[in-house]
């Protein structure tokens, strides 16, 4: 647990880093994201080198936007730059803890923010890990690990934070939420819920599906539990009295088909609009799947139903492509990131525009007559030739009421 | 208006309602969403007589920019979501990458479902329909809330938006605090709120019970640089346009305090009195061309900046005010205390304080120590000192050799950050406050790659790693790996 005092000292630590503006140096953020590629090529998880080589192409400088300005504001140049928020925390879960620590904080270090990162304790070795490993390839005054449970989060959240990246559940989520709008402080939520997955197997009989889900399990993962290779155990105690108490439920123990190791609910529906019906009840997931080959049932599922994503004949990948969005709706999330996205989520964009002195139309000033009315009305229809007749005085205009 | 009172059993009533209407999918159809923005227009259109006697008596709001800065402004957003829907709606397509060939994906924008739009005194017919433009663009059902300080045009929109919307999925709700409190309780799909930092948290707090997500429009001190190397005469006029001429100082994105050097502040004053005078006359409180204080709230408190101690003797200009008819004068304030009142809250009102310093860099640490404002506004032609600001100052948006208009352009997001807000909106960005961007990947059956599937072995690892990588030499190499065994020989049967 980590002392009042030591986290008041850290984040202004990092508070004066940011301030200096170090990390908002494009070399800073490139040494920074070579360092973590570093740190993972020397632990042999080289499987984040994708996502890091894309976010190390994430253009810092300002992208323009050259807008289309009125009339009365002629000549103007508008663009929209991006800034980091500064003093960012990121909260992750424990089920894919390498992972949802670090992609996050690649996002936040590309945007030029100065982070903590509080992993999660229900992995207490990764949280170790990057405790001890982070230091030392990363910039210490500008990214720190603060180990811990709940406790810990609660303190944390007491101070005043730009931006909280949290990944876990909505009963926390909300909490956290809660707890940022004391500050103001705006929040990603990466949570969770109960994705569906819709099997659209015409005219093939419900025992067929299952044998074939049984045969395929099996063949992934061996016969009993005792010789199950390759598969994650229940992560705590908690968790897996949790599930275990979920198969206990008579209605759930009935439909058990296969196994009894782990957690499978399925439901056979008779058409598959009602599917669509029954997950439309549901709250919002954060992903939904669907297996079929019907494009027109794909156009139904994309138009009715609502989720964080959809995945047609396949499941999970779509987080592999970084062009799209992860992120939920609803109660499974706030926000969304990967690839550029990340970089977005821990930025300001900032709006600039930029005028010259001239020209400068008397028509905005007071005092106010009609035919300044009249002009400024005809200038936001772009209505040029109208314009042109009024300053010539061969429009008329509305008497003076 | 009636005395129904509006309740939690009310506001239950109608989300349901509004729930049943949204999910026939009435509000998500293109011809929907174009026909409600379409009679928004006719509103402004046939009511615009109506709206500017509102306005008037609301807030003595000058014809002029009840015309020019609502409802101009307001016809132009909903023409120009008319005319943009279709591109907007279309799906975005997006690249996948080698691992997840074959299969095409796009990101689908679609209705968050109901929400809710709580708006504000100061511009209460643009901030309460420019927002439910964005929402009725993005296919949702809405529930306007307009604040009850501007009581003549809340009744207003009470009794035409419903009129000319479709009233099964647009909805007026009249009322001060227990009525918002009612509306806070439900459970909404977004919540746009505009107005101070104080109730934004308590909306988000209300927001956060449900995991709703915010928009938040607030306010702060936008701070106005002037350097000497400009064109004195205009740039005072457009400050002036920016500060008085919006509301008389009441608007989110008024210059709220001048920062100059010791050197060029008296030529800074003297403009500013010459153009005041040009602009309002000699008797500014006779002047139609100013709005007045909204209430005596307001003009209590703005009274009580003005008269704290040190602070009243630095007055160089007005300072006439009536406080029968809430009328306050374009006043100007040199070298208050930097610790006063008048320089910590944000003053949303006729009072300009002037800040001297010996060198304009000084600026800088003065505009960053306080909370970052809605808008900054910079005057000068020195390009260093310009890239200067857009480095140092943070802010929802920066403006420079004017005040306020970048408002008007409709490609710029506009939003506050930190204390001034989150989120933004106008043009697109109002779309896509209001939507859900859904990613939505196709997969094939065709090219399923065993790689994927356990047991897991080094070799599907191996290749797994170069795929990912993306580097031709690595998926060579994993793919020669796979067959010939990492000794290099090859395997046998």
């Amino acid at each position: 647990m980590v002392e009042e005092r030591d986290s008041s000292c850290l984040l202004s630590e990092l508070r004066e880093t940011f301030k200096s503006g170090r990390t908002r140096s494009f070399e800073w953020r490139k040494t920074q994201l070579e360092a973590m590629l570093n740190m993972l090529t020397h632990q042999e998880h080289s499987c984040f080198q994708a996502l890091d080589h894309d976010l190390g192409k994430t253009h810092v400088e300002s992208y323009k936007d050259e807008a289309e300005t009125r009339l009365l504001f002629y000549p103007a140049k508008a663009e929209v730059i991006p800034e980091p928020y500064g003093l960012v925390l990121i909260i992750t879960s424990w089920n894919y803890p390498l992972q949802l620590a670090l992609e996050p904080l690649i996002g936040a270090i590309a945007a030029g923010n100065v982070v903590v990162i509080k992993p999660s304790e229900i992995a207490p070795a990764t949280s170790s890990f990057l405790s001890k490993t982070i230091p030392l390839y990363l910039d210490s005054t500008a990214i720190k690990v603060i180990e811990g449970g709940s406790d810990t989060t609660q303190q944390l959240l007491q101070h005043q934070w730009d931006k909280i990246f949290y990944t876990g559940s909505p009963r926390v989520g909300k909490i956290i939420m809660t707890e940022a709008a004391k500050h103001l402080t705006p929040v990603t939520l990466e949570l969770g819920g109960k994705c569906p997955m819709i099997f659209d197997f015409p005219s093939i009989s419900s025992d067929l599906k299952i044998d074939m889900l049984k045969r395929t399990v099996r063949r992934f993962y061996g016969e009993n539990l005792e010789t199950l290779k390759g598969m994650t155990r229940i992560v705590n105690k908690f968790h897996f009295d949790r599930l275990r108490g979920l198969l206990k439920d008579p209605l759930v123990a009935n439909s058990i088909v296969h196994g009894g190791s782990y957690d499978e609910e399925r439901l056979y529906l008779k058409k598959i609009v009602e599917s669509i019906e029954f997950i439309n009840s549901k709250p919002k997931p954060l992903a939904l799947y669907a297996f079929t080959n019907d494009e027109s049932l794909k156009t139904r599922i994309v138009s009715e139903t609502s989720s964080g994503s959809v995945t047609f004949n396949d499941v999970l990948i779509h987080c592999l492509c970084d062009g799209l969005p992860f992120g939920g709706v609803g109660p499974s999330g706030i926000g969304r990131y990967h690839g550029k996205y990340s970089f977005e989520t821990f930025s300001h964009e900032k709006a600039v525009l930029r005028r010259g002195f001239f020209p400068d139309l008397n028509a905005r000033y007071p005092p106010w007559n009609t035919f300044k009315l009249e002009f400024c009305r005809v200038g936001y229809r772009f209505d040029y030739i109208a314009l042109i007749l009024l300053l010539l005085g061969l429009k008329s205009f509305p008497k003076e009421s | 208006m009636g005395t129904t009172r509006f309740g939690g059993e009310e506001a239950a009533t109608m989300m349901a309602e509004l729930r049943g209407t949204f999910s026939t999918g009435k509000t998500r159809s293109y011809e929907w969403r174009v026909a409600q923005l379409r009679s928004i227009v006719k509103m402004l259109d046939e009511r615009e007589g109506e709206i500017v006697e509102a306005l008037r008596s609301d807030l003595n709001k000058p014809e002029f920019e009840s015309v020019v800065y609502e409802v101009a402004m307001l016809k132009s957003s909903c023409k120009g979501a008319i005319k943009e829907l279709k591109q907007w709606m279309k799906p975005e397509n997006v690249k996948t990458p080698i691992l997840a060939l074959p299969s095409s994906a796009e990101i689908v924008a679609e209705p968050l479902g109901v929400v809710l739009v709580i708006s504000a005194w100061n511009y209460p017919i643009l901030l309460s329909l420019d927002p439910v433009v964005g929402a009725i663009a993005a296919g949702n059902a809405v529930v306007l809330k307009p604040s009850e300080i501007s009581r003549a045009t809340s009744s207003l929109l009470a009794k035409y938006v419903e009129q000319y919307m479709d009233s099964s999925a647009v909805r007026i709700v009249e009322g001060a605090i227990p009525e918002t409190s009612a509306l806070l309780e439900q459970k909404w799909d977004k919540i746009f709120y505009t107005g101070n930092s104080k109730v934004a948290r308590i909306v988000m707090t209300a927001a956060a019970k449900h995991l709703t997500p915010v928009a938040l429009e607030l306010g702060g001190k936008s701070p106005v640089i002037v350097d000497s190397d400009v064109n004195l005469k205009i740039a005072v006029r457009r400050i002036i346009a920016g500060k008085w001429g919006c509301n008389n100082g009441q608007a989110c994105i008024s210059p709220d305090y001048v920062i100059t050097t010791k050197d060029f502040a008296s030529n800074l004053i003297d403009t500013l009195k010459q153009e005041l005078e040009r602009f309002y006359g000699a008797e500014p409180l006779k002047s139609n061309d100013l709005s007045r204080i909204v209430n005596s709230n307001h003009f209590d408190r703005l009274m009580k900046l003005l008269n704290e101690d040190k602070v009243g003797g630095k007055v160089v200009y007005g300072g006439q005010f009536d406080k029968s008819q809430l009328k306050m004068a374009p006043t100007l304030l040199l070298d208050v205390p930097q610790d006063s009142l008048i320089m910590s809250e944000e003053i949303f009102g006729p009072l300009l304080p002037l800040v001297t310093v010996e060198q304009l860099h000084e600026s800088f640490d003065i505009i960053t120590r306080r909370p970052k404002p809605l808008a900054a506004y910079l005057f000068t032609n020195r390009k260093s000192l310009k890239d200067k600001f857009v480095r140092t100052v943070s802010a929802g948006g920066l403006l420079i050799n004017d005040t306020a208009i970048h408002l008007a352009v409709q490609t710029l997001p506009f939003g506050g950050v930190e204390e001034s807000g989150m989120g933004s909106y106008h043009g697109k960005f109002s779309f896509d406050a209001f939507s859900h961007k859904k990613a939505v990947l196709y997969r094939s059956f065709i090219g399923d790659a065993a790689v994927r599937y356990p047991p897991y072995t080094r070799t599907k690892m191996g290749l797994l790693q170069a795929l990912m990588g993306g580097s031709i030499l690595g998926i060579l190499r994993a793919l020669i790996a796979a067959l010939f065994g990492s000794s290099g020989k090859p395997k046998t049967a």
